[in-house]
């Protein structure tokens, strides 16, 4: 047995050269680095779920391969990083082992403790996390964060919806009561109540952001009450979509293009357009301009956009919906404009009365607008 | 047409079936396995894997059935795997189990990584609802051939178990490990055996899920009926037919959420999707007595032993 464990001479001698020739290869790597620092914009992309979740994952990942392409700009990421102390090791990994120069944690739940406690040990790497957490004076300098009003492609959505829903009732397979969510609730039942007063957005939340068999479940449910449009706001609309489908209902798609899993019923969609945002940054990395804090914007920004209309969406409610989103475009669009009653009864916006898209106020929003059956108690 | 407060119940009987297929295959096969005197947690690990190996084949053969075939192979692998370690002297069964499920779903979300973006070709339909003309009624009533085998699986395992053979040697084995062994019966073999057949069982489960209902691969799929299916044996008694009404009851238990908010029940809806779980742990606690046994329980299972 000692014997084994022996090293002979000969096996010393190539775990030298070995090591040796590793060494060599990492000062060649190392000056390739420094040379070639100023050439290539090395971004990191972090991820929560599967890149193909047909999902939230999905519109972030391609945004990463948009600007992948271009041929001065080195991307990498990584999936289904969990909410832990996993992100930080891998934010650590990307900023020393593939040189990124800027982070993008795309979850939610990033941002808190993880972002903050990385940031301030690599005071020279940007750190842009998506979602709304970031605050000036409170959070480290290089942290920054970016975040797209999805509410208005949902406003259009719901145009489409209201349109071509004969019942005039809409369904909503929500995850949880919160504002993002809520956000998104209330602007497509607006926007189907826009054009056809007596719409009605019926919602069910399932309670997480990723239950298939009770989101399967709930479009059923939903189906059986009449409803002849749906849509959703879970990780992954892959079960909503599919089981419209096969029910033979219309359905609006959420964070990235479904249409290929309805092609009979998939009217349009509300999108990320990450490509955009990416993009800009890299622009912005490349110049060596100072990446602002916050970036925030909706249909004019190109930050979010609607999904091309399907065939059998009739001319009339295109024109309708194309009017409201050149409205949007115009930045002369107030969805949040007085007199609005929430479901209740309750008058939550008087008359004369205006919030507009970037209005803080509506981003703690906890009620839903009259025309939605559902509470957000749980 | 309207159907109003009827569609909780439409709701309740079209989920019974719906959700309840999985349920009823994964608890058959933890039922052969417990009657033979092992438990098997790892079985959620076993319905994870299912459903990933049915949708791959069902996408690159374009033949769902067979996907359902080879997910209840790689069932009877795994089941197999768990049932031979526990072979060994002083193997616990149930950390095993644990082991075999972090195992079981690990592996399949490692392998099943391409698999969640494309659509594979979905298990048919038998519509058995053609007498109605109340079309959400036709839609509940849409069933999946798999559910009919379920049951028939069911009857045919109770009355192999009370009447054949084969169903004694299983029991003796479940009941006294050392009479078996008197008796000169393999008691390793059957328990391998049994236990590869439930994993097979437990596999089709999984592939109903991802090729039929809610037809999808994904990594959020399964919530817990491998393992809720460890408790609906209990409450079944350990009867393979009361696996088949277990089943139903949880099924339409959980399709209860979701229909109460659609017809405007909105709020406690946690509750009330909270309800099949509420009932494991009230089934718990039930049957979990220190003064008597329960009927039907194998007195091999290191549980009660």
């Amino acid at each position: 047995m000692s014997e084994s464990r022996k090293l002979s001479r000969r096996q010393v001698l190539q775990g030298t050269a070995a090591a040796g020739a590793l060494g060599l290869l990492g000062n060649v790597e190392w000056i390739g680095q420094a040379w070639g620092a100023s050439d290539k914009v090395k971004m990191g992309f972090i991820f929560v779920g599967p890149r193909d979740d047909y999902g939230y994952n999905q519109a972030h990942f391609e945004g990463k391969a948009a600007v992948a392409k271009l041929d001065w700009v080195k991307a990498f990421d990584e999936e289904k990083v969990p909410e832990t102390i996993e992100v930080q090791k891998t934010m650590e990994s990307m900023v020393k082992l593939d040189g990124a120069q800027v982070l993008f944690p795309t979850s939610f739940g990033y941002f808190d403790p993880h972002i903050i406690k990385v940031a301030p040990q690599f005071p020279n790497i940007q750190f842009l996390h998506c979602g709304g957490l970031y605050q000036e004076g409170k959070h480290p300098k290089n942290v920054g964060s970016y975040f797209g009003f999805i509410d208005e492609s949902q406003y259009i959505a719901g145009i489409v919806a209201g349109g071509m829903s004969k019942s005039g009732k809409l369904g909503f397979v929500a995850a949880k009561p919160i504002p993002q969510v809520l956000r998104n609730i209330n602007n497509y039942t607006l926007g189907a109540r826009s054009i056809r007063p007596n719409c009605t957005t019926n919602v069910i939340f399932t309670g997480d952001w990723s239950l298939p068999v009770r989101e399967a479940e709930a479009t059923n449910s939903l189906v059986d009450q009449g409803i002849d449009v749906i849509t959703c706001h879970v990780d992954s609309p892959k079960v909503v979509i599919t089981t419209a489908e096969k029910r033979g209902i219309y359905c609006t798609g959420y964070h990235c293009n479904q249409s290929k899993l309805a092609p009979k019923g998939y009217l349009t969609g509300a999108e990320w357009n990450w490509a955009k945002v990416y993009m800009d940054y890299a622009e912005m990395i490349r110049k060596g301009q100072t990446v602002p804090h916050l970036v925030r914007g909706g249909l004019k920004e190109g930050i979010v956009k609607v999904s091309e209309y399907n065939q059998v969406v009739t001319e009339a409610v295109r024109k309708q919906a194309d009017a409201a989103k050149d409205k949007f475009m115009g930045g002369g669009m107030v969805v949040y404009k007085g007199p609005i009653k929430d479901n209740t009864g309750r008058v939550v916006i008087a008359a004369g009365k205006e919030h507009i898209q970037t209005d803080i106020w509506l981003e703690s929003m906890d009620w839903l607008v009259e025309g939605v059956i559902g509470s957000t108690k749980s | 047409m309207e159907v109003g407060w009827w569609g909780v119940l439409i709701a309740v009987l079209g989920g019974a079936i719906r959700i309840g297929t999985p349920f009823l295959f994964v608890s058959l096969g933890e039922c052969l396995t417990e009657k033979s005197g092992r438990i098997n947690l790892g079985l959620e690990g076993t319905l994870v894997m299912g459903a990933m190996t049915g949708y791959a084949v069902s996408l690159h053969s374009g033949s769902p059935w067979l996907g359902v075939l080879c997910a209840g192979l790689a069932g009877m692998v795994l089941g197999a795997l768990h049932s031979w370690l526990c072979s060994f002297q002083r193997v616990n069964d149930i950390a095993v189990g644990i082991a075999m499920m972090l195992f079981g779903t690990g592996l399949a979300f490692f392998l099943g990584k391409p698999y969640i973006q494309p659509s594979a070709p979905r298990l048919p339909s038998i519509d058995l609802g053609g007498w109605s003309d109340v079309p959400q009624l036709k839609a509940a009533l849409q069933i999946n051939a798999l559910f009919l085998i379920g049951i028939v699986v069911a009857v045919v395992l109770g009355w192999m178990l009370k009447n054949t053979a084969w169903g004694l040697k299983v029991r003796v084995v479940g009941e006294s490990a050392d009479a078996a062994r008197a008796l000169g019966l393999p008691v390793d073999r059957i328990r391998i055996l049994s236990t590869a057949q439930g994993g097979f069982l437990a596999g089709i489960g999984g592939s109903y899920l991802s090729l039929y209902y809610p037809f999808n691969w994904s990594e959020g799929l399964s919530s817990g009926q491998g393992l809720m299916a460890v408790a609906l044996v209990i409450f079944a008694r350990w009867q393979p037919v009361g696996c088949l009404w277990v089943s139903l009851l949880w099924g339409g238990a959980a399709a209860l959420g979701p229909s109460l908010q659609s017809v405007g029940v909105t709020g406690g809806y946690y509750i009330f999707n909270a309800i099949p779980y509420i009932m494991t742990l009230a089934v718990m606690i039930i049957t979990c007595s220190p003064r008597r046994t329960l009927v039907g329980v194998p007195h091999e299972l290191t549980v009660t032993r």
